[in-house]
């Protein structure tokens, strides 16, 4: 087949050294790491490999954000086929960013799991969790560091399929945890299905599939009707698998019976991994000027941001359990992410962007605090709750400070992106907007208190024996409740990416994001 | 309406229809049956549908199968039919089986834990469920 392009031009091999590799290294280590661990069957390394694999991917994702945080490119062409042709990696410094993250929630959540999954999952499972585990991960990068349209719905449904089953590991607590993956299943398959027609009919009107090559082609023809219903199969798909108001229905539920360490992860990158697709796929492929065409922004996309904010937020109020509780808040933060980009504007995108990444690892420290308290007293209903704030201080004084960046209490992070979003809607003068933000943290202000209220103000059962979790299961959960705190009061970091990533978006570079 | 049916729009673009009847079809089945292995089967339907819509992409008219002679010696003149769709969709297919089999088991399991494979057998039992948690909540605020 080489030959084919050997015509045309030469191909000249050059030795590559391992720096060059980086970007597939990314992929493989996790890719093959899991199938290792499935062979191996040694329940004992199950773990070890597991968590070495996420730290060195944590190591590849620090080394290529090293290389790119100048603002330049890296496009790693995979088998040597040059990009419009062949599959492109392409990294930036944005796309580093986002790897690092993915990459390092999933570590955090690893060494927790070491002690933590024992409690949800019986052990002669966890071999095979963590190669899913693993999978789910290889999926999320894959997809975060793809240039091409297609290997887009690949790498989402490994991390979809091995979700699912990720979900269904939920079993051993509660049965409902089938029907939650099963309904799931459908939804997300929907979902990715939808997302295959899209890219189809992209293809149909532009023959090609590369995401730079279809930005400038896209560009010459936005009356076209096959590239106007491929927009919308694509944003409906992904819609889906982010669970944006109204296509949400299978989140509460999967969220709700899957094992901990499971959401904590999921609620930290897969949705936003889904919302980051949808982001790129609307500003960077068909870009803003396409987007100021079609009826999206007014007629969908804000309206059903300012409904999720609220009746997501009153539904969860009106729950008894917390697990329950922080999947319907999951929803109504997603509309946040939505409302900011519904203002756009260069502010609007920055909050979404900002708070992608501080809603994600404030939900995945709640969702790792509800597994200290599952690891403990077998379930996280407000029931069970009662009196752990002074048997289980120091988990509960970290779900305290995640709780405070979820209403977006001032010095947390979850203030700055809500600050930012305020900014953005004054900016586009609708203060209503300002007005409607505020009133639904007030909301979350009730929710997070119906939590605090459980561990601190009612007593104890009678005779409850409850006792605080090992250390090595607290050193992740406070990892992630100070990182809070740091990315509230410390932020140039964040905010300088947010920044960078969203005036790349609105001017439409064809470089990914 | 002879001429309706007999002209390029519909008969030309066959494929076309039977792309959007299928994917219709599958997607009515996923939503109204409540047993859950039609449910997999539509969604099958409804998945194989895109196969239809991608290999009818990648049709050249007149176009041959994309295979160069053996020498290499390429006549200009020969139209070939685009091969791309086609291994994006043998990967698609690929991930359709991963999902059927996936659902499958699932669903097994779910036989084994509720004793049903309806829907609303499943949802009333869930509700059953639910209302024993409340009913213990309420019992213990007291």
């Amino acid at each position: 087949m080489a030959s084919s392009v050997s015509l045309s031009e030469p191909i000249h091999h050059v030795a590559l050294s391992l720096a060059d590799q980086l970007p597939i290294l990314q992929i493989i280590i996790p890719f093959i790491t899991a199938p290792l661990i499935v062979f191996l069957g040694v329940r004992q390394l199950a773990w070890p490999l597991a968590f070495l694999a996420s730290v060195l991917c944590v190591v590849t994702s620090s080394l290529l954000l090293k290389q790119v945080i100048d603002g330049s490119e890296i496009s790693y062409q995979l088998g040597g086929w040059a990009p419009p042709l062949g599959i492109e990696y392409r990294v930036d410094a944005v796309n580093a960013f986002v790897l690092l993250l993915i990459s390092g929630i999933a570590s955090v959540v690893l060494f927790w799991a070491r002690l933590g999954l024992k409690a949800e999952v019986p052990e002669r499972s966890h071999a095979l969790f963590y190669a899913l585990f693993l999978l789910c991960l290889t999926g999320l990068m894959g997809v975060v560091i793809t240039g091409d349209a297609f290997n887009v719905f690949v790498f989402l449904e490994i991390s979809s399929l091995s979700t699912y089953v990720l979900i269904a590991q939920g079993c051993h607590q509660d049965k409902r945890a089938f029907t939650a993956s099963y309904n799931y299943l459908i939804m997300g398959t929907i979902g990715a299905t939808f997302f295959v027609i899209g890219i189809g009919f992209l293809y149909m009107a532009t023959g090609t599939l590369n995401m730079a090559d279809l930005a400038d082609r896209i560009a010459l023809q936005h009356d076209n009707r096959t590239i106007q219903a491929a927009f919308a199969f694509i944003v409906v798909g992904m819609g889906l698998k982010a669970a944006i108001y109204p296509l949400h229905l299978w989140m509460p539920n999967a969220y709700t019976f899957a094992p901990s360490p499971v959401v904590a992860f999921l609620s930290g990158t897969a949705t936003k991994m889904a919302l980051y697709v949808l982001l790129r796929f609307m500003f960077t492929v068909f870009q803003p000027a396409f987007l100021e065409e079609v009826p999206l922004i007014e007629a969908i996309i804000l309206p059903f941001a300012i409904v999720a904010m609220f009746a997501s937020s009153i539904s969860a109020f009106a729950q008894r359990d917390l697990k329950r509780m922080l999947a319907h808040s999951s929803v109504a933060q997603l509309g946040y992410m939505m409302l900011g980009i519904g203002l756009f504007s260069h502010t609007g995108l920055t909050a979404t962007v900002i708070h992608l990444f501080n809603h994600g690892i404030t939900k995945a420290a709640l969702f790792l605090g509800v597994g200290c308290y599952v690891f403990v007293v077998g379930g996280a209903s407000y029931e069970k709750l009662k009196g752990l704030g002074k048997t289980m201080p120091w988990t509960s004084a970290a779900m305290v400070i995640a709780g405070l960046s979820l209403i977006g209490v001032p010095g947390t992070a979850g203030f700055v992106s809500k600050w930012i979003l305020v900014q953005a809607a004054f900016e586009q003068g609708w203060w209503i907007f300002a007005f409607l933000i505020v009133l639904s943290s007030i909301l979350a202000v009730a929710y997070v208190w119906r939590m605090i209220e459980a561990l601190y103000l009612a007593s104890a059962a009678e005779g409850a024996m409850s006792q605080e979790v090992p250390f090595s299961m607290l050193l992740p959960l406070w990892a992630l409740a100070l990182s809070t705190l740091y990315f509230g009061l410390v932020t140039d970091i964040t905010l300088g990416a947010a920044k960078a990533a969203a005036s790349g978006l609105m001017s439409g570079s064809s470089g990914m994001f | 309406m002879v001429e309706f049916f007999t002209s390029d729009f519909v008969l030309g673009r066959l494929n076309y229809w039977f792309f959007i009847f299928l994917m219709m079809t599958g997607l009515y089945i996923v939503i109204a049956r409540s047993n859950l292995v039609k449910k997999i089967v539509g969604l099958n339907i409804f998945q194989t549908s895109v196969f239809m819509l991608y290999i009818s992409i990648g049709k050249v008219s007149g176009g041959t199968a994309p295979i160069f002679p053996i020498d290499m010696n390429i006549d200009p003149n020969v139209v070939y039919s685009n091969p791309l769709p086609h291994v994006l969709i043998l990967t698609a297919i690929v991930v359709g089986i991963a999902t059927t089999s996936l659902g499958l088991a699932l669903m097994v399991r779910i036989r084994e834990s509720y004793h049903t494979i309806e829907e609303h057998e499943i949802a009333e039992q869930e509700q059953e469920i639910m209302r024993k948690e409340l009913g213990l909540a309420k019992e213990g605020e007291v």
